[in-house]
């Protein structure tokens, strides 16, 4: 039918003391955003999840893994003959700081090493000489058997052929804290994406609050749009609570610029504000929901590196780890944070986050369900 | 006057097995207030929300002022203002910035204040939407349809579940958008609703239309214009057969009768034809009469009479 013929639509006029405004194209995309802001911010909930718990993690973790000096390692010599000398050998060499000696029978000596009390064991050598008792598996234990070793030849007077001296190193950038902070950004982008798009969208679906909007004008894109916006708002306000917290509280040094922090952050959020729309595509329930993001992050928090380092993962599965968007992150956030490695380098960890957020976009509009 | 909704022979059928909706038409004229009754699961709400282009109908044709949801679907949602059954808008917005929000998605809205006004909501215009009351919440939901000026309403069982004063607030409302030009299409199993509010009717049953028409007419033309109900005495009716029931039947100006909840009901159209005969009748039998009453025959007859069963039966 065409338009000529189709028929006269009646005017209707609503008695009104106004008169009738105009909206602009982004009217609807700036009211969504706007709306889905206020809505965030009523929702205390949605605050200390948000902001709150990645702060105490932080300082929690920070706290709990902050450097401390060297512990002394203990030292148990089994009293007899041999042994008599070991001890005031011990006292006498200059690591003796170093050292926590007690001097017991064999027995006693043998139950508190299977106990975890001792790192090591000086026994008499059947060859008139000491013998050492340690467990290779245990860092500490081989940690003492080296230091024992060296304080006793030092103090029985071997002269070092080889000159040398130490220096010690625990500055900002290469302690614990330093790793955990750009890992917890990454995870904190990771939830608050998954969580604040498919939560909210299967939320409103279940309401029909997707349908009365489908039931509008309403641009469905701007509400997608409206939606990923906020997410940026928010990822804006999350990088910059943690990194002024690892700043403040912890001494860290941010060497990479916060524009492409800034720009790393957004490429996370919008991936895993994709993976977060996919996810939620088609569920009718929160409690589906809840369950499919569980699955999806599962991996995720396990094998991104988010808390320690994934090299210790077998190699065959390294290539797998690195395809996850979070570990694209998470390693992304840690080069240009600590490193100052400059965007250009990324590449291939923008590349990830760009393939895992545009085909979970383009699947999402595929399979979304509106009502 | 221009046909505002038509559809032809629409069908929906849920996973190839459920018939939701069996081949319905309907044609709702401009500035009527047309009414869909029945009890639930009829099919109302697919229907109506196939006519607001919410879902896609299996088969049949649905037009909007002349226009198909396949050619001009955005520019028709600038037409329509619904109220779908059980929206629940965001309780962390305020009333205002709900309205506002759905003000927005349209080219020309109404100004919120006005509408705010004009549904009673202006003193909760700044408080939370999960504060309000059901009423306050239904009439939201009818402010979020008006605010965008539109030519037709629909409404989905708008007053289920509301208070009676709340009821008659939002008949008000819906009354004054018609006289100010608009079309409403409305769905409800409120027998009182469709009477008072709907211009013409259709009921509907198992997904098709029964009956349509106006409400006098349906009653007149199915209800017969009145009912008398009686019981009487020596032998209950309710173990009487089909016979003695139609026994009844031969009564002067009686049109059909029918057993309920233990007594018979006549309806009848000059009951003053009928009362004598009957009083006669039962004094032939040597039996008591115990009870009866005469009323207006009303929409529950005509649905009783059509399907054999009362209206808010599951």
């Amino acid at each position: 039918m065409s338009v000529a013929e189709q028929t006269q639509i009646p005017e209707k006029t609503i008695p009104g003391k106004r008169p009738p405004r105009r909206n602009r194209r982004w009217s609807g995309y700036r009211h969504l955003l706007m709306a889905r802001m206020l809505e965030l911010k009523r929702e205390p909930e949605v605050v200390f999840w948000v902001f709150v718990f990645p702060l105490l993690l932080a300082l929690g973790l920070g706290i709990a893994f902050r450097n401390k000096p060297a512990e002394a390692s203990s030292v148990v010599i089994v009293s007899a003959g041999e042994t008599r000398e070991a001890e005031p050998l011990l006292q006498r060499s200059p690591q003796h700081a170093l050292f926590k000696i007690d001097v017991l029978d064999a027995d006693a000596a043998r139950k508190g090493f299977r106990l975890g009390k001792y790192d090591l064991v000086i026994e008499p050598d059947a060859g008139g000489g000491l013998r050492y008792r340690y467990d290779p598996a245990r860092p500490e234990s081989v940690l003492a058997r080296a230091e024992v070793d060296d304080a006793l030849q030092a103090a029985a007077g071997r002269k070092d052929v080889v000159a040398t001296s130490v220096v010690t190193s625990s500055e900002p950038g290469s302690r614990y804290i330093d790793f955990l902070i750009p890992g917890l950004l990454g995870m904190n982008l990771m939830n608050s994406g998954m969580w604040g798009i498919g939560f909210a969208l299967v939320d409103m679906r279940q309401r029909k609050l997707l349908k009365r909007f489908v039931g509008t004008p309403m641009r469905r894109s701007d509400f997608l749009l409206a939606l990923m916006s906020s997410r940026l708002v928010l990822m804006i306000i999350e990088i910059a609570l943690l990194l002024t917290l690892g700043v403040i509280v912890f001494h860290m040094k941010v060497l990479g610029s916060l524009f492409s922090i800034l720009l790393l952050g957004a490429a996370g959020a919008l991936c895993f504000g994709g993976v977060g729309l996919v996810t939620a595509s088609r569920a009718q329930k929160i409690e589906s929901v809840s369950g499919l993001m569980n699955l999806v992050m599962m991996p995720m928090w396990i094998f991104s590196g988010v808390f320690f380092s994934y090299e210790r993962f077998p190699a065959v599965i390294q290539p797998l780890i690195k395809a996850l968007p979070l570990t694209a992150l998470t390693d992304a956030l840690r080069t240009s944070i600590l490193e100052g490695t400059p965007l250009i380098h990324q590449w291939p960890r923008l590349l990830v986050m760009f393939l895992w957020g545009g085909i979970s976009f383009a699947l999402a509009l595929r399979w979304f369900r509106w009502t | 006057m221009p046909v505002a909704i038509q559809c032809r022979d629409l069908r929906k059928t849920y996973d190839g097995k459920v018939e939701a909706v069996r081949g319905l038409n309907l044609e709702i004229q401009t500035g009527e207030c047309f009414g869909l009754l029945g009890p639930n699961g009829a099919g109302k709400t697919t229907t109506i929300e196939i006519l607001e282009g919410l879902l896609e109908p299996t088969s049949g044709e649905v037009s909007i002022f002349g226009h198909s949801w396949r050619e001009n679907a955005r520019q028709m949602r600038e037409w329509l203002g619904i109220s779908l059954q059980e929206t629940r808008l965001s309780e962390k917005l305020s009333v205002r910035e709900t309205v506002e929000l759905f003000a927005s998605f349209y080219r020309e809205p109404r100004s919120s204040d006005e509408v705010l006004e004009q549904l009673q909501l202006t003193e909760k215009a700044d408080a939370w939407v999960g504060k309000l009351s059901g009423g306050q919440r239904q009439r939201l939901a009818v402010a979020t349809a008006l605010v965008c000026n539109p030519k037709i309403l629909f409404l989905d069982e708008p007053t289920t579940g509301l208070d009676p004063q709340s009821r008659r607030q939002l008949w008000g409302i819906i009354r004054e958008f018609q006289r100010a030009g608009g079309t409403v299409l409305l769905t409800t199993h409120y027998m009182d609703e469709a009477e008072r509010l709907c211009d013409r009717l259709a009921i509907v049953d198992h997904g098709q239309i029964i009956a349509d028409g106006s409400p006098p007419d349906l009653i007149e033309r199915l209800g017969g214009h009145h009912v008398v109900e009686f019981a009487v005495g020596a032998r209950a009716v309710g173990n009487s057969d089909g016979a003695s029931l139609e026994a009844w039947r031969g009564l002067p100006s009686v049109e059909s009768v029918r057993e309920e909840d233990g007594m018979v009901a006549l309806s009848v159209k000059e009951p003053h034809l009928t009362i004598p005969a009957l009083l006669e009748a039962v004094g032939k039998q040597g039996s008591e009469l115990q009870h009866l009453t005469t009323r207006q025959a009303s929409l529950e007859d005509v649905f009783v009479r059509l399907t054999g069963r009362h209206l808010r039966e599951e």
